[in-house]
């Protein structure tokens, strides 16, 4: 049975997470109880606002050890996904490590704005499921102004200036730079995927 | 714009006015006629691909009342993109009100002229990306100026400020992006005022949404071509239903111009 936990790490778009779970009738319990996470089907680590009080956050509920030893399916949102890299530049804060490498600002390369606000495309790096069930070009949106390198992990990325990752997975770590809760149908295709995954 | 490094869309945005807890527009400011009802409107602009919402609450800032959070929380429980909502966020405990109930980003106008340092404290609690700041401009002595309480004629006063420097402050101030709305050009459906949001757009690093003067698909594409601006905001041509976003957004895909199709 698909039991959904947020993991609390003090932002803002929780509800608008759990609004789009409900949309496809999941309610989704935020907590930072232990034994809640590790029963759930599937975990979210939500997130707006600065990665330093969000780490902080979670070590205060020792979920900093916690949540890169979980089994079941886990995705970051926005600031969730770059607490799972290794290092963020943002407060110079150290982060969870599920993803090598460093959250960095983004730098303009000529006259792009800073936050990367809006609708970009998603760039493939690799095969995805997620793909099939995708328009393309995969528009998804986005509000930040730090992001992550493209590695290994890379599945997709987007240009704004430099060019970054907006999607990442590792064995049951997948993590999305937009904001699926706000991507329309493509953002609710990403859920979906997500869900379907045990 | 083929300069911008970036696959970012630019952005169509419908502007809600909200009085009473019905959707309005008027000319120029005054006369405000009821279009529909909030969620109603919500819903029907998600549907036909719009990039975000602005709700912009006309009677909050002169009469000293804040917004009311039922609303907000059910547009949010309905609709999957961006919104933003506008007026009557004078403190950082209504902004943070407002953000829990499940808005994206929140908007200040009048009360960031009374009390500028607004912007830092909301900037660093919140982060930048999700604070707006609305400025109301019109052409005069030669310059431009802002304009405070514009929701209520009887209030409106000017702010003793130029555009040029408020926009250079509540950026340093931590604003993540601003909405300038042209006074002259509002209302009238003549175009929005290029000559200022070019100006305007050579001193802002942050995201620029021009307001004001939208009238047909021309106004947008020079708008995005001539002032760079990252969206347009529109209500009464969208209001009226001579332009719909998709017929608008198909036309600007011919001109080159990068929009999210649905």
């Amino acid at each position: 049975m698909t039991q959904v936990v947020l993991i609390d790490s003090g932002g803002y778009n929780i509800g608008s997470v759990k609004a789009a779970l409900r949309r496809l009738d999941v309610d989704a319990e935020l907590t930072t109880a232990h034994h809640r996470i590790v029963a759930a089907s599937h975990v979210i680590l939500p997130g707006v606002g600065a990665a330093g009080p969000a780490m902080n956050k979670l070590k205060s509920h020792g979920l900093d050890r916690l949540i890169p030893n979980l089994q079941q399916p886990v995705l970051g949102i926005c600031l969730g996904m770059q607490l799972m890299y290794a290092h963020s530049a943002e407060g110079d804060t150290e982060c969870l490590g599920i993803f090598d490498g460093e959250i960095k600002q983004l730098q303009p390369k000529s006259a792009e704005r800073v936050p990367h606000m809006g609708w970009n495309q998603l760039q493939w790096q690799q095969p995805h499921t997620l793909q099939q069930s995708l328009m393309e070009p995969a528009w998804m949106y986005f509000v930040h102004s730090f992001a992550a390198p493209v590695n290994g992990d890379t599945v997709a990325c987007v240009k704004h200036g430099e060019t970054f990752t907006a999607l990442a997975q590792r064995a049951n770590f997948l993590a999305a730079q937009f904001h699926p809760e706000r991507s329309a149908k493509a953002g609710q295709a990403l859920f979906e995927f997500f869900l379907k995954n045990n | 714009m083929s300069w911008l490094q970036s696959n970012l869309a630019r952005r169509i945005i419908p502007c809600l006015d909200v009085r009473a807890g019905q959707v309005v527009k008027g000319v120029r400011f005054r006369d405000h006629q009821v279009v529909g009802e909030i969620e109603t409107l919500a819903m029907r602009y998600r549907d036909q691909g719009a990039d975000e919402l602005v709700f912009y609450d006309i009677t909050a800032s002169p009469e000293q009342r804040s917004v009311d959070i039922g609303w907000i929380e059910r547009v949010s429980q309905v609709i999957d993109i961006p919104f933003c909502v506008a007026g009557g966020i004078r403190d950082v405990a209504i902004a943070d009100a407002v953000l829990n109930a499940g808005a994206d980003k929140i908007s200040l106008n009048s009360p960031a002229l009374e009390n500028p340092d607004l912007i830092n404290q909301l900037a660093s609690r919140f982060g930048n990306q999700c604070i707006v700041i609305g400025i109301d401009s019109i052409a005069e002595d030669a310059d431009y100026q802002v304009r405070q309480y514009t929701g209520d004629p009887d209030k409106m006063r000017t702010a003793r400020r130029t555009t040029l420097d408020w926009i250079q402050e509540v950026q340093q101030r931590g604003a993540g992006e601003i909405v300038l709305n042209c006074m002259d050009a509002d209302g009238v459906r003549d175009g929005y005022d290029i000559e200022q949001l070019q100006q305007m757009r050579s001193i802002c690093q942050v995201p620029l949404i021009a307001s004001g003067g939208a009238g047909n698909r021309n106004h947008f594409a020079a708008v995005f071509q001539q002032a760079d601006v990252d969206g347009a905001l529109a209500a009464s041509v969208f209001h009226h239903g001579e332009l719909t976003i998709p017929n608008l957004k198909n036309w600007l895909t011919d001109q080159q111009i990068m929009v999210r199709n649905v």
